[in-house]
């Protein structure tokens, strides 16, 4: 045996050699965490510097072009938003149906099991996957092209997961007692869901939704699989209105328009080798990050405010 | 009241028959969301009929013996080989540069915000974390190519304009903040008691966290791990910005070479026609890129369950 006494000088040696190295790790993780923030810093500032001279009106209102200095994101922004309306229309009622069967509806067997097993592996699957899923699929198999109704199905199933997980997780945290109380005065089950379930469910879907939304509309790698195109200078035809060639478009027709969309039309800045076009990137990078980063920081705020207001 | 008045009857069957409809408007809703949750089966059955279909027309043409062997990959030249190999090696080399960055980060984040940051920090942390991880991949792209690479040309001089390093470091940052959120989680599972039996037996914070808290926690650290390297393996805008897409089979990060999911953008880029061996060749890619991930998966399962720790 060795002699364990140690004196009072080792003691405090030993006790002051384990708080330097708590206060060595504080510093590593302040440090890291600094880190991360520096690089949302150092970004956002470098496209705001860089992209500056192109935050014009123009640059909104201008198809690209050959000229950096002319071209502007107006097909790009215009295509990204109808891609999102497209996604948002097969995403959310799909999803929430499905989340509320799950916590509803299914009973314990191994349909529901796979079912579950499939939603947790489907959100671990690469993007581009579901990019190869819809050019085999949706562009040739069902004949959608290369359309805006194309890319919205293909992002509506990435993010259904998302949809989907979120919208069960709003619904278990509903106390059983509305159930019980809804279907004692007579009400299905369907009308407990739809009169108080879902309802009470809302903001908590209304934040997956736009966390969805959100990594949708800064996807580029599935949108570039199915072949969107980097270079368009139109716009999707408006419903009801008669284009050059005479023809007036229906009330539908935009959905299988070709189109582009802001990270492709960054994507085609970025790879040129003229400098010019930097500067291009920069300032449509701006735009798509305050759209992403404005979206999240809805959803984040919803569900604070969420976490503060409801008390069952 | 008047339960036995008869003339109440045909009342009472009305609403019989209206209780009738209900049951058969409830199951046509029924089947209407069910339908809506086996939405997320049809999309596996479709990419694996898709993914399956067009890469047995691929191997038809190429033996799968060439595909794993082959040290070449030239799919779109005259004479063409076909070693996914070279798109594994790029890939392989960019997962481990960024999880070499991510892990220790995304793992130090984790049990400073779990062992150690007040309950303040921790509220402010999370969504900065959270915005980092929302951001676009092609910003972090444009990031790597026009921020990074430049800062790294600094240091190391001879660095080409693209390359797997630059491209596998930013892809660590992208990657950091679903390591420490998912470790984090798995840290504060872990019952306060271990803790306090910790501290009563004199061990720091640190000792506490890295011996104690750590240990029980380490399914749930596993599984972020094997979720960041799904992450990695399926990236794609950064290396196909940032990384140049020239096939090369190497293990050095400082050169520039192509991913398997850096090929895919670049044949989509073009315009290969339909049923063309290019186009099929992305299928195959798929293929593997998949078949990888869904390896990782099942290690991941088999860790969790290997060390999952009940209290």
């Amino acid at each position: 045996m060795q002699n364990n006494s140690l004196t009072t000088e080792q003691i405090r040696a030993l006790i002051a050699k384990g708080k330097l190295k708590d206060t060595i790790f504080k510093a590593m993780g302040v440090f890291c965490l600094a880190l991360a923030l520096l690089v949302i810093v150092l970004l956002v500032a470098d496209m705001v510097i860089k992209g500056s001279e192109r935050f014009t009106v123009d640059f909104f209102l201008n198809f690209a072009s050959r000229r950096a200095a002319q071209a502007g994101i107006l097909s790009a922004w215009v295509g990204s938003l109808l891609v999102m309306l497209v996604t948002a229309f097969a995403a959310v009622p799909i999803g929430v149906a499905a989340g509320v069967y799950l916590e509803e509806y299914a009973k314990r067997n191994w349909i529901t099991e796979i079912i579950e097993i499939n939603i947790t592996n489907l959100a671990a699957v690469p993007s581009i996957v579901y990019g190869l899923l819809a050019l085999g699929i949706f562009v040739y198999q069902f004949g959608f092209g290369q359309s805006i109704l194309s890319a919205g199905l293909t992002l509506a199933l990435l993010i259904l997961p998302i949809v989907i997980v979120s919208t069960r997780e709003a619904i278990r945290a509903i106390p059983a007692m509305i159930r019980e109380g809804s279907m004692a005065v007579g009400a299905t089950r369907w009308q407990t869901c739809r009169y108080h379930i879902i309802p009470y469910a809302m903001p908590g879907i209304l934040t997956g939704v736009i966390i969805g939304l959100a990594r949708a509309i800064g996807e580029t790698a599935p949108i570039i699989t199915i072949g969107a195109l980097t270079f368009i200078a139109f716009l999707p035809p408006v419903p009801y209105t008669t284009g050059a060639d005479g023809v007036t478009a229906g009330l539908f027709d935009w959905v299988m328009s070709p189109f582009t969309v802001m990270p492709i039309q960054i994507f085609n800045w970025t790879s040129r080798p003229d400098p010019a076009f930097e500067v291009n990137a920069a300032a449509a990078g701006f735009v798509l990050m305050a759209m992403v980063l404005s979206m999240n920081a809805v959803a984040i705020y919803l569900r604070y405010k969420m976490r503060k207001n409801i008390k069952w | 009241m008047s339960a036995n008045n008869p003339s109440d009857l045909p009342v009472v069957s009305d609403r019989l028959a209206h209780n009738a409809m209900r049951n058969v408007n409830e199951r046509i809703i029924e089947a209407l969301l069910f339908a809506a949750a086996a939405v997320s089966v049809l999309t596996t059955i479709g990419i694996v009929y898709v993914l399956v279909s067009e890469s047995i027309h691929f191997f038809q043409h190429v033996s799968i013996v060439d595909f794993l062997t082959d040290t070449q990959w030239t799919p779109l030249f005259d004479d063409a080989h076909f070693g996914i190999m070279v798109l594994v090696s790029g890939t392989v080399v960019s997962s481990l540069v960024a999880l070499l960055v991510a892990v220790p980060m995304g793992t130090i984040i984790a049990i400073y915000l779990s062992e150690f940051a007040n309950a303040k920090l921790r509220e402010i942390a999370k969504p900065i974390l959270e915005l980092l991880g929302g951001i676009p991949t092609i910003v972090f792209g444009y990031f790597a190519l026009l921020m990074v690479t430049p800062l790294l040309q600094k240091f190391l001089p001879w660095l080409p304009g693209f390359s797997l390093l630059s491209a596998g470091l930013v892809m660590g940052i992208m990657i950091v903040p679903y390591i420490a959120s998912l470790s984090e989680d798995a840290m504060r599972a872990v019952p306060m008691s271990l803790r306090e039996g910790s501290y009563a037996m004199g061990a720091t914070r640190l000792y506490t966290a890295l011996h104690v808290v750590v240990p029980a926690a380490f399914s749930g650290l596993a599984a972020s791990y094997i979720l960041a390297i799904s992450r990695a393996v399926g990236e794609t805008m950064i290396l196909a910005v940032a990384a140049g897409m020239q096939p090369n089979l190497t293990w050095n990060p400082t050169e520039p070479a192509a991913t398997i999911t850096s090929y895919i953008v670049q044949v989509a880029l073009g315009d290969l026609p339909h049923g063309s061996i290019g186009y099929q060749t992305i299928f195959a890619a798929g293929l593997t890129l998949i078949l990888i991930t869904l390896m990782f998966n099942i290690l991941g399962q088999w860790l969790r369950r290997r060390f999952r720790e009940n209290y």
